[in-house]
């Protein structure tokens, strides 16, 4: 029945007595605001990250080389761990085409496509003054179709193309809008010069190919915006000078597909040819995994935060306890008074716990709003959007009420068991 | 005429069961009519603000029987003692006790917050009730903002707030100057005749004792003189 005037003999209570009031729910803002702002950097970079990867495409497995671990023999040979001890990749350990050719052949149904790609590297295509920031890859006809490339004039890159090793490229729209001034058609069939460390490479361009911004790395303007430079894979490995086979490549399964059991049969399939190979096996992991294993770390984090932000809180909730102590004491007549009138002992507990969560609510609500503040300008800064966590919301709103409780218990408690007769007459 | 107050052998000890105990009332007997107006009169150490205090249920006696308008307090639980504080009971202190930073119309209304009244019901009283102590133009001022006779009208209000059988006046007058404390003796004795309060006065001042129907004295815990008035 109380309640009600609690609340607002509560509110009145801090405002007369703001400096007060302020510094003791500091605590409690600070804890809030914290376990708020982290939560919201979180969960925004948990939303951005997400959707970023299943653009990639959940339903892609990579499969790549891997050292063997050697733990069980580190006590016999004595100093054998540290990854320098290691022998080097060979061409004995690559992927070869054989074994994808067998793997395709034994798993029709669940292959849509294999992707291969080779990084040359990084540099300009360069053109008298002008220039554009490029990354060579090889790809090979499924790295093309899988990353689902839209040509703005041309052609794509062909079977001919891979098999004869041609030194034909696809560029980036941006990379015409540098070099040509953004005319697809004349770039067409042109010859660009690319400068990899002080050596040159010449290609011939076969296609233009609509560049789309990835949502993670947008830092870049327009002029410096590095793309990608596509080349039959071929010809990426003859320029490389590099053997035969492969390290690394990307299956897109077909949908019906489940990819867990098809992860295993495809880490079995490949490990059968390693068997004997002492120093690599093969390692699928998928797009689902890794996204799976980022949103734990991510989730981790935040936990490892918010407990230290939690610890802030029980801090900010003894400060409560203490400032409600002192005020008690100070009202020591007052409670006598209100007992003479013919408040109960319950009453006057819930007065006293009313304005503990008062005070706990109003700290938690301000820590809300600046938690929110904080986080967002922190999201905004990273460059993401920001998205705040109602949970974490709902969560602090709950959390700093049981504060409240928790702490304003033990001094309402003390002022309801105050004698009415020393309390009337206290000094 | 109907009993109000009956206590019998009334005895209180301090410091129980411990090598100083100390007796401080030594067996009292009171009875006071409904409608009485008296005063107990004593010098400090009498014993008389702790015969206040179990006249009040403020304090429960050791020993003895109090039986106040047919309710044996020695039966009742602590939230009873309370609910009697609330309505049969209305206190004025020498020092007021107003709620500090709480304007004189919600302190008026306390008790009938505790009382679980109405909203409306109890702004209603508390105005009639600051009306009748003549502090209808200052209900919203606070305590720091009045003077000590102001004070203890509005605290004769809150006393009255739910319509009380009785009123228990402790030194009402002792911090005020002896103009202002005749008003506040005179709101009493309005009390008194128009509604018929029960109205108990404890003073140290026979002269303001002598206003009252009936004189109990008070000496070392016991009573040793009691004189009626015509």
């Amino acid at each position: 029945m109380l309640i009600g005037e609690n609340i607002l003999l509560a509110l009145s209570g801090l405002k007369s007595n703001k400096m007060r009031a302020f510094l003791t729910m500091l605590g409690i803002i600070i804890g809030i605001a914290s376990v708020i702002a982290i939560m919201t950097v979180g969960n925004s970079l948990n939303t951005s990250v997400t959707s970023s990867m299943q653009e990639m495409g959940a339903n892609n497995l990579t499969v790549g080389l891997k050292q063997k671990s050697y733990s069980e023999e580190v006590t016999e040979s004595g100093m054998r761990f540290g990854a320098g001890f290691r022998k080097s990749m060979t061409s004995d350990d690559y992927i070869t085409d054989e074994m994808l050719s067998a793997y395709k052949e034994e798993y029709p149904d669940n292959i849509d496509a294999i992707s291969i790609s080779e990084s040359i590297g990084s540099g300009t295509a360069e053109d008298g003054n002008l220039s554009a920031n490029v990354n060579i890859v090889g790809v090979n006809i499924g790295y093309l179709s899988i990353n689902e490339l839209t040509l703005l004039s041309g052609r794509s890159l062909t079977d001919r193309d891979q098999e004869e090793g041609r030194k034909v490229v696809l560029v980036s729209e941006k990379l015409v809008k540098n070099l040509f001034d953004g005319d697809n058609y004349n770039a067409l069939e042109s010859a660009i010069n690319i400068n990899i460390n002080g050596k040159y490479y010449t290609y011939t361009i076969v296609g233009v190919y609509e560049y789309e911004e990835n949502s993670m790395f947008t830092s870049e303007s327009d002029e410096d915006v590095t793309t990608d430079v596509y080349l039959p894979l071929k010809t990426a490995k003859e320029q490389n000078h590099s053997e035969e086979g492969y390290t690394q490549f990307t299956i897109v399964t077909t949908t019906d597909t489940d990819n867990e059991t098809f992860m295993e049969q495809t880490k079995y399939f490949f490990n059968v040819y390693y068997a004997k190979n002492e120093n690599y096996e093969v390692n699928v992991t998928s797009m689902e995994s890794m996204l799976e294993s980022m949103t734990e770390m991510l989730s981790t984090i935040s936990i490892a935060i918010s407990i230290i932000a939690g610890i802030s809180l029980l801090v900010g909730g003894i400060g409560v306890m203490n400032i409600m102590l002192v005020s008690i004491t100070e009202r020591t007549r007052e409670i006598g008074t209100r007992k003479a009138l013919g408040a109960t002992n319950a009453s006057i507990r819930l007065q006293f716990i009313t304005e503990s969560v008062v005070i706990c609510l109003v700290g938690g609500f301000i820590g809300i709003v600046l938690g929110i503040i904080l986080g967002s300008a922190a999201v905004t800064i990273l460059g993401y959007d920001a998205s705040a966590s109602v949970q974490s919301i709902i969560f602090s709103v709950v959390f700093s009420m049981l504060i409240g409780v928790t702490f304003g218990y033990y001094p309402a408690n003390k002022a309801a068991k105050m004698n009415p007769i020393e309390a009337l007459r206290y000094e | 005429m109907a009993v109000m107050l009956d206590l019998k052998n009334i005895r209180k000890s301090f410091y129980l069961n411990t090598p100083n105990e100390l007796e401080i009332l030594h067996g009292l007997n009171l009875t006071v009519d409904k409608g009485e107006f008296l005063s107990i009169v004593g010098a400090s150490g009498s014993g008389k603000s702790t015969f206040m205090n179990i006249i009040g249920v403020l304090d429960r006696p050791t020993d003895g029987y109090y039986n106040l308008d047919g309710v044996d307090i020695e039966k009742a639980k602590d939230w009873e003692l309370s609910g009697i504080r609330n309505k049969k009971i209305g206190f004025v202190f020498q020092t007021y006790n107003l709620v500090a930073r709480t304007s004189a119309l919600k302190n008026v209304k306390l008790p009938m917050l505790y009382a679980g009244m109405k909203k409306k019901d109890r702004l209603e009283r508390a105005k009639e009730l600051l009306d009748i102590v003549d502090m209808s133009d200052r209900m919203m001022h606070n305590p720091d903002e009045l003077s000590g006779g102001q004070k203890q009208r509005v605290a004769i209000a809150r006393a009255m707030a739910n319509n009380p059988s009785i009123i228990l006046a402790d030194e009402p007058t002792g911090a005020l100057d002896s103009k202002t404390g005749r008003k506040i003796m005179d709101i009493f004795h309005k009390l008194h005749k128009e509604q018929g309060k029960t109205i108990i006065l404890i003073t140290h001042s026979p002269e303001l004792a002598e206003e009252t129907e009936r004189i109990i004295t008070l000496k070392d815990g016991e009573i040793v003189g009691e004189r009626r008035k015509q």
